[in-house]
C-alpha cells in the first residue's frame, strides 16, 4: 500500500468519525437546548399560587393552573386505569398464548396503532364518546389517552414477559401448575419491574399528548373533577391556550406550565430508568 | 438384585414394524405386572420436534420403588424421553408425541387426560436450578402446593416445608430442588440432576435418590455411567440412529447392562470407545 493511499484512508476515517461525533452532540444539544430554554423561561414564574390558584381572567395578573394540574392527573389516571390492564393483557396474550402467526398479526396491529396520529385518535373518540354523551369530559379524554397508551403498553409488556426465562415456566408447569397460574404467579411477578417501567413510559407519553384533548377534554377555566358531563382542563391544553394568547402574563404561565410538564415527564422517565437498572 | 425375576418384555405384536428384526429379549428386574400396577409402562413412544424425530419406538418399564437410569451419548433423546413421561415435551413449540405411556394402567396421552394432573403425579427435577426469584425460600419450597391451591392451612404447610427442607438440606447447592418434595408425586423424573455439581454434592444426591426410591419410582437421565452403575436398579441405553432419532438399544438390570451388554453399541459406549 502506498503512503498516499494510507494517508487518505486515515484522513477519511478521521472525517467520518468526526461527523458521527458531531451528529451525536447535535442530537444531545437540541434536547439540552429545549430543556434549558423551558427551564430558564419557566422557572421564574413558578410559585405557590401557580399550583394552588385557578386561572385569572385574561389580562389580570396572578393566578395559577391548579385546575389544569388536577385535570391532567384525572384524565391520565382514567387513561392508565383503562390502558394499562388491557395493554398488559394483550402483552400476556401475545407473549404466552398466541401462536407465531397470530402474535405477528397483533404485533403489527399494535405498531400501526402506535403510528396513528394522535389527532386522529382524538377525532374518533370525539365521535364515539363526546357526541354520544353530549359533553366534553374527562372520561372522553381518558379514553383517547388510553387508546394511545394501549399499543405502547402491549408491546413493552410483551418484550418484558419474553425476557423471563423459559425454564421458569417449565419449572412451574412441571409442578403441575396450570398455565394461567404459572403466568399470574411466576411470569408476571418475574417481569414486574419491566411492566411497571412500561406503564410509567406510557403514562409519560399520555401526559404530554395535546391533540386528542382538544376534541375530548376541551379545557376549562374553572375547577372541575367531574368525570363525565363537564369539560376538563389539562396542562398541555393550558400551555396551548396561554402560549397562543395575546397577554404577556399568559405567556409566562404557559412557560411555567411547560416547565412543570417537562419536569414530570422527565422524572417519570428517570424513575423508569432507575427501576429497570436495579437488579433483583 | 437377588429378587430379580427374568422377564421377557416384548412390545405388543400389533404395533411391531414388520421390517424390524424380531423383538429383542430384554431381561429386567421389573415385572411388567409390577410396572403396570404401580409404575410406568412406555410403549412404542416416538417424539418429534417439528419434522425432526427425536426418539423412535421406545419401550421401557419403570418399576415402582426403583431407580431407572437412562444413559447414552449426547443428543440421543434421553431428555426428550423423560420429558414425554410427564407431558412436558408438548410444552415446546411444534412438539408431537405418538405411542402410549401408562401410569398405573392409565394412558397419560389418552383422550381427555389433563397434562396438569399428570405433572402433579410425575414430578420433574431439571438440570439447572430454577428457584423462582420473586419468592422467599419458604414460598419456593411450598410453590408446588401453593400454586396448585392444594393447601391453605399455614401450619400444615409449614410442616411440609420443614420436611422438604430437611430432605433438601442433603442437596446442598441444588436450591431449586427444594420445591420438589412438597407435591408428593408418584414418579420423579431427574434430568441430569448432578451435571452441575461437584463430586461430594453428587454423592449426597445419589444417597437421597436411594432414600427417595424407597417410596417413589425414579427415572434419572445421566451422562455419567458410573453414576448409573451406582444408583440405578435398571438401566436403559439409548443410541442415535442414522437419521439422528434416538432408539433404545438395551434395557435391563444395571449389572447385566454393564457386565454383559447384549448390544455391540452398548458395549462400545460403556467401554468408552465413543460417546
Amino acid at each position: 500500500m502506498s503512503a498516499i493511499t494510507h494517508a487518505r484512508r486515515k484522513w477519511t476515517n478521521t472525517v467520518m468519525l468526526g461527523l458521527c461525533t458531531t451528529s451525536a452532540f447535535l442530537a444531545i444539544g437540541v434536547l439540552a437546548l429545549i430543556l434549558g430554554f423551558v427551564l430558564i423561561n419557566g422557572i421564574s414564574y413558578i410559585n405557590f399560587d401557580f399550583f394552588t390558584q385557578l386561572p385569572k381572567p385574561a389580562g389580570e395578573s396572578g393566578g395559577g393552573v391548579s385546575n389544569a394540574i388536577a385535570g391532567s392527573l384525572l384524565t391520565v389516571g382514567i387513561a392508565a386505569a383503562m390502558g394499562i390492564p388491557f395493554g398488559i393483557g394483550a402483552g400476556v396474550f401475545v407473549a404466552e398464548m398466541a401462536g407465531p402467526r397470530l402474535a405477528g398479526v397483533i404485533r403489527f396491529t399494535a405498531d400501526v396503532l402506535t403510528g396513528v396520529p394522535s389527532i386522529v385518535v382524538g377525532i374518533v373518540v370525539y365521535s364515539w364518546v363526546v357526541l354520544k354523551m353530549g359533553h366534553f369530559s374527562a372520561l372522553a379524554a381518558g379514553v383517547a389517552l388510553a387508546i394511545i397508551m394501549l399499543p405502547i403498553m402491549a408491546r413493552s409488556s410483551e418484550e418484558m414477559l419474553k425476557l423471563v426465562p423459559q425454564s421458569q415456566r417449565e419449572a412451574a408447569l412441571a409442578l403441575g401448575v396450570t398455565r394461567w397460574r404459572t403466568i399470574l404467579s411466576i411470569v408476571i411477578p418475574a417481569a414486574r419491574r419491566g411492566l411497571i417501567t412500561g406503564g410509567l413510559l406510557a403514562v409519560a407519553r399520555a401526559a404530554g399528548e395535546t391533540a386528542p384533548l382538544l376534541f375530548t377534554a376541551l379545557g376549562n377555566q374553572f375547577w372541575s373533577l367531574s368525570i363525565a358531563g363537564k369539560p376538563i382542563d389539562a396542562l398541555p391544553l393550558r400551555i396551548y391556550q396561554y402560549g397562543t394568547g395575546p397577554y404577556n402574563q399568559q405567556h409566562q404561565q404557559a412557560w411555567a406550565a411547560a416547565f412543570v410538564l417537562v419536569t414530570v415527564v422527565f422524572c417519570i422517565s428517570l424513575l423508569s430508568r432507575v427501576l429497570l437498572s436495579r437488579r433483583g | 438384585m437377588a429378587m430379580m425375576t427374568d422377564f421377557q418384555f416384548k412390545p405388543p405384536a400389533t404395533v411391531l414394524d414388520e421390517r424390524a428384526e424380531p423383538a429383542r429379549d430384554i431381561t429386567c428386574p421389573v415385572s411388567e405386572a409390577e410396572a403396570w400396577e404401580e409404575g410406568m409402562v412406555i410403549r412404542n413412544l416416538s417424539a418429534w420436534y417439528g419434522s425432526f424425530q427425536a426418539i423412535r419406538d421406545v419401550n421401557l418399564l419403570v418399576g415402582p420403588k426403583r431407580v431407572t437410569a437412562v444413559i447414552g451419548p449426547s443428543g440421543c433423546g434421553k431428555s426428550t424421553l423423560i420429558r414425554c413421561l410427564n407431558r412436558m415435551h408438548e410444552v415446546a413449540p411444534k412438539a408431537r408425541v405418538a405411542g402410549q405411556v401408562y401410569l398405573r394402567t392409565e394412558d397419560i396421552y389418552g383422550r381427555g387426560v389433563d397434562p396438569v394432573l399428570v405433572r402433579r403425579r410425575v414430578g420433574m427435577v431439571f438440570q439447572k436450578p430454577n428457584p423462582f426469584p420473586t419468592m422467599s425460600v419458604f414460598d419456593n419450597v411450598a410453590a408446588g402446593l401453593r400454586l396448585n391451591s392444594l393447601f391453605s392451612r399455614r401450619s400444615h404447610l409449614a410442616d411440609i416445608v420443614e420436611q422438604g427442607l430437611r430432605r433438601a438440606a442433603l442437596w446442598d447447592e441444588v436450591k431449586d430442588k427444594l420445591n420438589r418434595p412438597a407435591t408428593e408425586p408418584e414418579v420423579i423424573l431427574m434430568d441430569e440432576p448432578c451435571s452441575a455439581l461437584d463430586p461430594v454434592a453428587t454423592l449426597k444426591i445419589e444417597d437421597l435418590m436411594r432414600d427417595l426410591s424407597a417410596s417413589y419410582a425414579i427415572v434419572i437421565v445421566t451422562h455419567n455411567m458410573q453414576q448409573a452403575a451406582r444408583v440405578a436398579d435398571c438401566t436403559a441405553v439409548m443410541m442415535m440412529a442414522e437419521d439422528r432419532a434416538g432408539e433404545m438399544v438395551e434395557f435391563g438390570a444395571t449389572s447385566d447392562v454393564f457386565t454383559n451388554p447384549r448390544d455391540k453399541r452398548t458395549e462400545d459406549y460403556i467401554t468408552g470407545r465413543f460417546g
